[in-house]
C-alpha cells in the first residue's frame, strides 16, 4: 500500500487533470483527419492495382459439389477466378487461425456458415469483380446445420469439421479454473445461493471502416508490400510467411490509418490471403475491400456465452463464492484471438472486485454453423462476459437479498490493504482502492436523491431504473512466461532516436486504430526525456520501420508499448547523463536531472540541455571513454504482470410503461487506470465504451433462423447507437498507480465496454422490479422489455 | 455515359457507367479520398457530402445524378489556409479518433451550422442521427459543433 500512496502523492496532489507533463494537449493527428487527408487501407492507389471480390456461401452448411468458373473467367475485365481448389495446389487452401486451429481460405470440401469464402474474381475495378461474382455456378448439397449451441454436442448432430483427422462430434475444448471442490462445499454451506442462467449474445464489432487489403508482389525481388487494415500489423507479417510460405524478410506489412478497430481487425481474414495469392498470379498490385455485408457476415464476431451463473453469501450479504458453467460458441472454426494458454481468455477474472472464498469454472466450447471469432468487440480478452456475470449476479444476490445494490457491493469490495491480491482462480491483481471510486460515482451520481426519485415515480407508476455496476479489469498481456500467441511472446519494442538538433523520432510495434498513439506515446516520451511532444514523431503501422511486437488490442498498448516508451527514454537519458558528465567535466554521478537538462549538484548554473547533449552526441569533439556516438536506443518490454484498472459505473434508465422503450437518461463512468497520460484522450476512450454498452445493452444481436441465416446481415438489421441513443456522457476518476508499470499506467481503452452493459441491465431490472423481474437477457429491446414486464422473459438464443 | 459537374468549386466531365456510385467517381475518379465508404445501406453516413448545399449519402447517389449539380466535400471544408471554425472544433473538443466518420459528420455540422447558426445539443444530435461513429460517443461531436457555433458568432460580432 505504501509504494502505491506514495506515488500517488508524488504526482498527483493538486494536479490531476495534468497528471503526466503535457496532459490534456490536443492530437497531432488531427491535422490529417480533419482536412480529409488521412490514408485508410482503400485510400491506397497503386498503378495497375486489381480489384478482388469474394463470392461467399448462400448457406451455412453445405457440400461442395461442383464449381463452374467459365463463364465469370469469359468477362473482358476479368483476369483470375480464383477457388479453393486452386489454392489446395499451392498449399493455400487452409490456413492456420490464432487458436491453432486451421481456417479455410476458400471452401474446397464443404461451406461451413453463411458467408464464408468460396471462390474469388480478380478484375480491372470493382464493380466488374462483383459483376462476375454473379457468374460463377456452385452446385451444393445442402447439409443439416448446427444453429442451436445446446444441441451442437448431441450424439446425432451432423459433425462440422469433418476435415479435422478423427473428428466425431462438436466439441473444441474443455475448459475450467478455480477449485471445484472448496467451491461446492462453500455453497453447501451458504445461508443464500442464488441460481441464474445468463446469455451474453453474439455481437459484432462493426468497426466504420470494414476489413481490407492491397497486396503488391514483386516477382523480380520476391517482396510483397501488404497494406491491410491490421491492429497487428508484426504478428500478421509472421503469420503470412507462415500462411503463405514467403520470407518473412520480404513481407512489408503497412497498417495506414485504421478507421476503428476493437478486436475486429486482429486476425488473419481470407481476404487477405486471397489478395496476396491473387498478386503473385497476376503479377499486379490487388486491392480487397469487403462491403459492410461480408464484415457483418464473415469477420470476428463477439461474445455468443450461455453462462449459468450461481453465487453463495450469507444472510446479511457476505459474498463467499461464485460458481459458473459455459456453453461457448465459437463457430465454424476456432478462430479466438486469445493467448493460446487462455483459451476461454481472461473470463477466469469472474471473482470480479470482490473478497471470495472459493470460485470455480467449468466451459464447454463447441463448433456451429456460424462465423469463427469470439474475441473482439474490445472484451479485453473476454473480461466483458466475465464482469457481466459477476456484476448481474451480484445484483441478483441483492435482490434476493433485498438489500440496495451498492450497499452490498460496499460491504464485499476488495480493502486497500489487499493489494497485490490473488484471486480465487490465480490472478494477482497489482493495485485497486475500490471504496473511493464507487463513492465518486454515488457523489457525481446524486445516488440517494436517484434513489428518492425513483420512490416518488413508482409510487406513480412509472418506470425508473438505477444500475450499478463495479468492475476489475485485466490488461496488457502480457508476461511471455504466461503468454504467446501462435509462440509469438506478448512482449513490445520500442526504438528511440534523438538527432543532432534534438528532435526525437519514437518508433512503435502497436498500432492505432483512433486511440491517439501519436499524441500518447510522444507525451510518455515528452516527459521521460525532456524533449516536447511537438517535436517527437511517432512512427507505427509499418513492419520495416518499427522493432517487433504484437499489436494493439486488449487495451495492450499503454501496459506494454507505453512501458517501453518510457524504459527506452530513460536508456536514452542515462547515455545522456555519460555524455554530459564529458561536457560539464564532472563524474555522472555528480549531475542532476531537471527535465530537460543535466546540471551540475549543488551548481544549476552549469547545465547542459538535451539538445545540447544531442548535439554533442553526434558532434565533433571526444566522448568520455566507452561512450560510442549518437543518441538513440533500443528495447523490449516484457511486462512482470498485467495491468488491472478498475471502475464504478451508474446508469439511469426510464422505461415507458406503454412501448416498454428503455432511454437511458444518465450515465456516470468513473474510472481508475492509474496514472493518467492525457485526460482528454482518456474521456475519449471510456465515451466509447459506454456507446458500445448501450448497443449491446439494448440493440445489438447477431441473431441467425434455424437454417443458418444469419439475420444481422446489415445496418439495418444489426442495430448501432445513434447520437440520439445515448446520453451526454458523465466522466470521473480516482488513480490507483500500477506498481509495477515503469509510469504506473494501466490500460483503458475497453474498460467502458466491460463495465456499461451490465450497470445499463441492472439499471433496466431495477426499474421492472414491481414486476418481480430478476433477470432479463440482452439485448433490452422494447419487445424484450414487453416480454419481461408480462412475466416472460425469453433468452435471445 | 459523359457527366459533367462542379466539385468543390470547379467543373470536372468524366467518362463513366451509368451506375457508378458518386461515392466512387469522387473517390475513385478524382482522388478525393476524404469521402469515405461504410456500409450498403445509408445507415453510417461516412459518405455525407452536399449536393447543392445540402447534405446526402453519396453511396446513394449516382454520379450521373449529380452531373449538372454543385459538389463539396470535405477537401474544400478548408479555404485560403483558413480552417472551417467545424474543422477546428473537432481538433478542440477531441471530436474525432479514427477520423473515418469525421469528413461526413463535419459536412452535416456545416450544413446545420448554416441554416442554424445556434443549434442547441437536441438540434445538433437530431442532424447527425443519420451517421454513425464507433468511437467517440457522440458527446464530444456535440461539443466539437456547439464549439464551432459559439466561435462563429464571435467571428461574426
Amino acid at each position: 500500500m505504501s509504494a502505491v500512496h506514495d506515488r500517488r502523492q508524488e504526482t498527483f496532489e493538486n494536479n490531476d487533470q495534468r497528471p503526466l507533463g503535457h496532459g490534456r494537449m490536443l492530437r497531432k493527428e488531427d491535422p490529417r483527419f480533419i482536412r480529409g487527408k488521412g490514408c485508410y487501407v482503400d485510400d491506397v492507389q497503386l498503378p495497375g492495382m486489381l480489384h478482388l471480390a469474394i463470392l461467399r456461401a448462400p448457406v451455412a452448411h453445405a457440400r461442395i459439389l461442383s464449381i463452374d468458373t467459365m463463364a465469370a473467367e469469359a468477362q473482358p475485365k476479368v483476369k483470375a477466378v480464383i477457388t479453393g481448389a486452386m489454392l489446395a495446389e499451392r498449399g493455400l487452401a487452409w490456413m492456420p487461425t490464432l487458436s491453432n486451429d486451421v481456417q479455410a481460405v476458400l471452401a474446397t470440401d464443404k461451406v461451413r456458415f453463411q458467408g464464408q469464402e468460396v471462390a474469388c474474381v480478380v478484375a480491372e475495378d470493382r464493380y466488374a469483380a462483383r459483376d462476375a461474382l454473379e457468374l460463377i455456378d456452385v452446385e451444393y448439397d445442402i447439409l443439416q446445420p448446427v444453429i442451436d449451441v445446446r444441441t451442437a454436442l448431441d450424439p446425432n448432430a451432423p459433425v462440422i469439421r469433418d476435415d479435422l483427422e478423427g473428428k466425431a462430434n462438436n466439441h473444441v475444448f474443455d475448459w475450467q479454473t478455480g477449485d471445484a471442490t472448496a467451491t461446492d462445499a462453500v455453497f453447501a454451506a451458504a445461508d443464500v445461493v442464488v441460481t441464474q442462467d445468463i446469455v451474453y449474445p453474439r455481437v459484432h464489432p462493426a468497426p466504420l471502416e470494414t476489413c481490407g487489403a492491397v497486396a503488391d508482389y514483386d516477382p523480380i525481388d520476391g517482396k510483397l508490400r501488404m497494406w491491410s487494415t491490421t491492429q497487428a500489423p508484426h504478428a500478421h507479417r509472421t503469420l503470412l510467411a507462415m500462411v503463405a510460405g514467403l520470407p518473412e524478410h520480404k513481407i512489408q506489412v503497412i497498417s495506414p490509418d485504421i478507421g476503428g478497430g476493437f478486436g475486429n481487425k486482429v486476425p488473419i481474414y481470407p481476404g487477405y490471403v486471397c489478395a496476396v495469392a491473387a498478386s503473385i498470379l497476376t503479377g499486379k498490385p490487388v486491392k480487397w475491400m469487403e462491403d459492410r455485408s461480408e464484415n457483418l457476415l464473415s469477420t470476428g464476431f463477439a461474445r455468443d456465452y450461455i453462462m449459468r451463473g450461481e453465487i453463495a453469501a450469507t444472510r446479511d450479504g457476505r459474498i463467499l463464492a461464485i460458481r459458473t458453467n459455459v456453453l461457448a460458441d465459437h463457430g465454424a472454426f476456432n478462430g479466438t484471438a486469445a493467448p493460446v494458454q487462455y483459451p476461454a481468455g481472461f473470463f477466469g477474472v469472474f471473482t470480479g472486485s470482490y473478497d471470495l472464498q472459493a470460485a470455480y469454472c467449468k466451459m464447454t466450447a463447441v463448433y456451429t454453423n456460424k462465423a469463427p471469432g469470439g474475441v473482439a468487440y474490445a472484451c479485453s480478452f473476454r473480461i466483458t462476459e466475465a464482469v457481466y456475470l459477476v456484476e448481474r449476479m451480484v445484483d441478483c444476490l441483492a435482490y434476493t437479498l433485498k438489500m440496495d445494490p451498492v450497499e452490498l457491493r460496499l460491504k464485499n469490495l476488495l480493502a486497500p490493504d489487499q493489494f497485490p491480491y490473488t484471486t480465487k482462480t490465480g490472478w494477482v491483481y497489482d493495485s485497486g482502492n475500490y471504496e473511493p471510486t464507487l463513492r465518486k460515482a454515488m457523489a457525481l451520481a446524486g445516488y440517494e436523491e436517484l434513489r428518492r426519485e425513483q420512490a416518488e415515480k413508482r409510487a406513480r407508476g412509472e418506470l425508473m431504473g438505477i444500475g450499478v455496476a463495479f468492475f476489475t479489469e485485466a490488461v496488457g498481456a502480457g508476461p511471455r512466461k504466461h503468454m504467446d500467441i501462435l509462440g509469438l511472446g506478448m512482449a513490445d519494442g520500442c526504438e528511440l532516436r534523438v538527432h543532432p538538433t534534438g528532435k526525437a523520432v519514437v518508433r512503435l510495434s502497436v498500432q492505432t486504430q483512433g486511440q491517439g498513439h501519436e499524441t500518447t506515446f510522444a507525451q510518455i516520451v515528452a516527459e521521460e526525456i525532456g524533449i516536447p511532444p511537438a517535436d517527437i514523431e511517432v512512427v507505427h503501422g509499418d513492419t520495416d520501420q518499427t522493432p517487433f511486437g504484437l499489436g494493439t488490442y486488449g487495451s495492450r498498448s499503454i501496459p506494454v508499448s507505453g512501458g517501453a516508451a518510457a524504459l527506452v527514454a530513460r536508456k536514452v537519458r542515462d547515455k545522456a547523463r555519460l555524455i554530459a558528465s564529458g561536457m560539464l567535466e564532472v563524474a555522472p554521478a555528480d549531475l542532476e536531472w531537471q527535465k530537460g537538462a543535466f546540471h551540475v549538484a549543488g551548481d544549476p548554473t552549469k547545465t547542459v540541455t538535451i539538445q545540447e547533449i544531442a548535439f554533442r552526441a553526434y558532434g565533433a569533439g571526444d566522448l568520455p571513454e566507452g561512450v560510442e556516438g549518437g543518441l538513440e536506443a533500443q528495447i523490449v518490454y516484457n511486462p512482470p504482470n498485467l495491468t488491472y484498472p478498475h471502475g464504478a459505473y451508474i446508469c439511469v434508465v426510464d422505461i415507458d410503461p406503454g412501448t416498454a422503450k428503455v432511454k437511458v437518461r444518465r450515465f456516470v463512468a468513473v474510472d481508475d487506470c492509474g496514472t493518467r497520460i492525457n485526460p482528454m484522450i482518456i474521456e475519449g476512450q471510456v465515451h466509447r465504451g459506454l456507446t458500445d454498452g448501450v448497443g449491446m445493452a439494448l440493440m445489438e444481436i447477431l441473431e441467425f433462423d434455424q437454417d443458418g441465416n444469419c439475420l444481422a446481415g446489415s445496418l439495418m438489421d444489426y442495430l448501432i447507437p445513434t447520437a440520439l441513443e445515448v446520453p451526454d456522457w458523465e466522466t470521473g476518476f480516482t488513480v490507483t498507480p500500477s506498481p509495477h508499470h515503469p509510469i504506473g499506467a494501466k490500460g483503458v481503452g475497453e474498460s467502458a465496454t466491460v463495465g456499461s452493459p451490465p450497470a445499463i441491465v441492472n439499471a433496466v431490472v431495477d426499474a421492472l422490479k414491481p414486476f418481480g423481474v430478476i433477470h432479463a437477457d440482452m439485448p433490452l429491446t422494447p419487445s424484450r422489455v414487453w416480454d419481461a414486464m408480462r412475466g416472460n422473459p425469453q433468452p435471445p438464443i | 455515359m459523359q457527366v459533367t459537374m462542379t466539385v468543390n468549386g470547379e467543373e470536372v466531365t468524366r467518362e463513366i457507367e451509368g451506375r457508378l456510385l458518386l461515392v466512387h467517381f469522387l473517390r475513385d475518379h478524382l482522388g478525393l479520398t476524404g469521402t469515405h465508404w461504410g456500409c450498403d445501406t445509408s445507415n453510417c453516413g461516412t459518405c455525407v457530402v452536399w449536393l447543392d448545399r445540402e447534405p446526402v449519402k453519396s453511396c446513394t447517389v449516382l454520379a450521373a445524378m449529380a452531373g449538372g449539380h454543385e459538389v463539396r466535400t470535405v477537401e474544400d471544408l478548408e479555404q485560403d489556409g483558413e480552417l472551417d471554425p467545424v474543422q477546428r472544433g473537432f481538433m478542440e473538443c477531441h471530436g474525432l479518433q479514427c477520423g473515418f466518420c469525421t469528413p461526413g459528420m463535419m459536412m452535416t455540422a456545416r450544413a446545420l451550422l448554416d441554416r442554424d447558426p445556434d443549434p442547441s445539443e437536441a438540434t445538433i444530435r437530431e442532424a447527425i442521427s443519420g451517421q454513425i461513429c464507433r468511437c467517440t460517443g457522440y458527446a464530444t461531436i456535440v461539443r466539437s459543433i456547439r464549439w464551432a457555433a459559439v466561435h462563429e458568432k464571435d467571428l461574426a460580432s
